[in-house]
């Protein structure tokens, strides 16, 4: 089966454009042109030279020999962690951005949770001389310091989200009516593969420059271009659909999403939606969820910020329901630990999102001498305080 | 008849619609204030069944729902009010929620209670035209159930005619770029989008919603449109009242003149 998005937005039974009346004529011009712009000459020539000469792409796809060693297996690791604000969502960005600028707009708004995608945001507003507004849950401002700051040094205005629970989806429900309140002028820069359609799509294919480049780099060094896995976490789950993308349909391809499971899938401090999810809508698009039997949204638990949502983009979703994905779910703890492993084996200090990944070594069965491909989205600067705060080393 | 075609049959100005949001202030309260809206002269109820992520509200339906919540409020439990609430209530009723709980819930076996109850339709933000006439129109006609939709002041002719060829009942115009309760003043140029919109000769009436909050407000969407609905300025009257019939009948009063 071809995995792809349907013209109304959907993978399989998930997607759609669940949105407010207000938000109609937004959505449907964004819906309506950004293909043809994204494929136009200039979009292409300017978007390719920012990913080279800002974003620092192509990143290295770098075979990790001590880990290799100690699992058996050949593991190479591709190097978003290398790219320009150190994780991979200023590929998405960028590449919105540009479009927003192209659609004529003069503001941009986003969400953000723990500060990445508000940083790669405030980057690239930066970089454009374009007004910026982040939201973000007023507890996450507590939590995230540094990055709030990063964000005003780079001239955006961070506004707290009061609401609910003061975290991510709260954010994410301030930046909507936000974009209500401004539809003519405002691009809202969703970070991950979740929102109404075309965003899920739109933000994987800003994304899929991670497996383009694994299946060229791969031919370069090993002489084919697919791996044995693929491995990623997923929070919203847009680093996974960049490293899968290109995979979707090469089915001895395996791909495994991990997710943060907390304390313990079933502890009730979790956010392994693919085992405690069931099918709703959030945020514009039906997907699996975390919720209430009253269909009210539960808040999720995470050890790391990034993984921390509620509900998964609807193409992960799909790919789970229909078993393409094989999904993991890594505690708090274990992350932490093989965040320690990779910093020893490898001399990478990981973010706590990308050290998950990396434990779903220990869960999962592969063969000796696999090719392993593991997504290393993110560096763990952002996190030293989190470390600091476990101190297990 | 649908109780909202008989209104607007029989009333052709002036209909005042509030919204509250079910087992707000307090969990019980929710069939005492609907009372109360009746009694002190209003046309049409609106229920907000809460939601813990409502996008198209501001901060004060918000809170709203975050404490209707917090007391306990569910579908469940509001149909469990709801029961024989004909043998007090005249009204057009309409339930305005976001879809998930309803979708949990089961949207058949809501329609099907909606019926029974006798409430008379539906608002539901989240719920887009093309959605609604794939998947639910036909359930919700089943039902005997009127969708109301929304336009905003970015909606096109073209798709207002579209949405004016499959509403039932009113047509429920957003007055401003904007999310309920965000402005107490209408602007120059929302009275020209009253304008453009009441040019149109719709085939149904319309009510303006989002930042009518009092008599004056009320008497200007009245001259461009069958009236106005008015929720978070009647959810911040109720929000600290010890009085509620007391206050509601000033209100309104204070709303209808």
């Amino acid at each position: 089966m071809m995995i792809q998005v349907d013209e109304k937005g959907f993978y399989g039974n998930f997607g759609g454009a669940y949105i407010p009346e207000m938000l109609y004529p937004n959505v449907e011009e964004l819906r309506e042109n950004w293909e043809a712009i994204v494929a136009s000459p200039t979009y292409q020539e300017e978007f390719q030279s920012l990913l080279k000469d800002f974003v620092g792409r192509p990143t290295p796809l770098y075979l990790a020999a001590r880990l290799s060693e100690s699992f058996g297996a050949k593991i190479y690791l591709k190097r978003e962690d290398l790219c320009h604000t150190g994780a991979h969502k200023v590929n998405n960005t960028v590449g919105q951005i540009i479009l927003a600028k192209k659609l004529g707009k003069k503001r941009i708004i986003a969400e953000t949770g723990a500060g990445q995608h508000g940083v790669a945001t405030a980057t690239v507003c930066a970089l454009m001389g374009m007004d910026c507004t982040i939201y973000m849950g007023e507890l996450d401002i507590k939590r995230q310091r540094p990055n709030v700051e990063r964000m005003r040094i780079l001239g955006a205005k961070v506004v707290p989200a009061t609401s609910g629970s003061k975290t991510l989806k709260d954010a994410t429900n301030e930046a909507m009516r936000a974009w209500i309140a401004d539809p003519v002028g405002t691009h809202y820069i969703i970070g991950s593969v979740v929102g109404p359609h075309p965003y899920p799509e739109m933000v994987a294919r800003f994304q899929s420059v991670i497996s383009e480049e694994i299946k060229w780099q791969l031919k370069a060094k090993e002489g084919r271009e697919n791996p044995d896995l693929v491995i990623a976490c997923v929070g919203g789950g847009s680093n996974a659909a960049g490293a899968f993308y290109h995979y979707y349909n090469e089915p001895k391809v395996r791909l495994i999403a991990v997710e943060a499971a907390g304390h313990g899938i079933h502890s009730g401090k979790s956010a392994a939606t693919s085992v405690l999810g069931t099918p709703g809508i959030l945020h514009g698009s039906k997907t699996l969820l975390m919720q209430t039997e009253d269909g009210q949204v539960i808040e999720p638990h995470s050890i790391s910020a990034g993984l921390d949502y509620p509900g998964i983009g609807p193409v992960h979703a799909h790919l789970h329901e229909i078993g393409r994905a094989e999904f993991v779910g890594v505690e708090d703890e274990d992350a932490m630990k093989a965040g320690i492993l990779l910093s020893r084996t490898e001399g990478i200090i990981p973010a706590i999102e990308t050290a998950h990944a990396i434990h779903a070594l220990h869960q999962i069965e592969f063969n000796a001498n696999d090719l392993i491909v593991i997504n290393l989205s993110g560096r763990g600067d952002k996190d030293l305080e989190t470390y600091i705060h476990w101190g297990n080393y | 008849m649908n109780r909202i075609d008989y209104l607007f049959q029989t009333k052709k100005e002036r209909i005042l619609s509030i919204y509250v949001t079910a087992g707000f202030p307090n969990l019980e309260d929710t069939l005492p204030v609907m009372e109360a809206i009746q009694a002190a002269g209003a046309d049409i109820i609106e229920i907000g069944l809460p939601y813990s992520d409502p996008i198209a509200d501001g901060p004060t339906i918000q809170e709203s729902n975050t404490i209707a919540l917090e007391n306990g409020m569910s579908i469940k439990k509001l149909f469990s009010q709801l029961l024989g609430f004909r043998a007090k209530i005249h009204l057009p009723v309409v339930l305005m929620g976001y879809l998930n709980p309803i979708i949990q819930y089961g949207v058949e076996e809501f329609c099907k209670k909606c019926k029974e109850l006798g409430i008379d339709g539906l608002i539901l933000p989240d719920l887009p035209m093309s959605h609604y006439l794939e998947e639910y129109k036909e359930l919700f006609e089943r039902y005997g159930l009127f969708n109301i939709f929304l336009i905003s002041p970015q909606t096109s002719e073209k798709r207002i005619r579209e949405v004016d060829e499959h509403s039932n009942g009113f047509i429920y115009m957003v007055s401003s770029h904007a999310i309920t309760g965000a402005k107490a003043e209408i602007s120059p140029e929302q009275e020209q989008y009253f304008e453009r919109v009441a040019a149109m000769n719709l085939s149904n009436p319309r009510l303006i919603g989002f930042g009518i909050s009092d008599a004056a407000t009320f008497q200007l969407a009245s001259r461009y449109s069958q009236g106005a609905i008015i929720g978070s300025a009647f959810i911040k009257n109720i929000k600290n009242s010890n009085e509620l019939n007391r206050d509601i009948k000033a209100f309104i009063q204070g709303v209808i003149g």
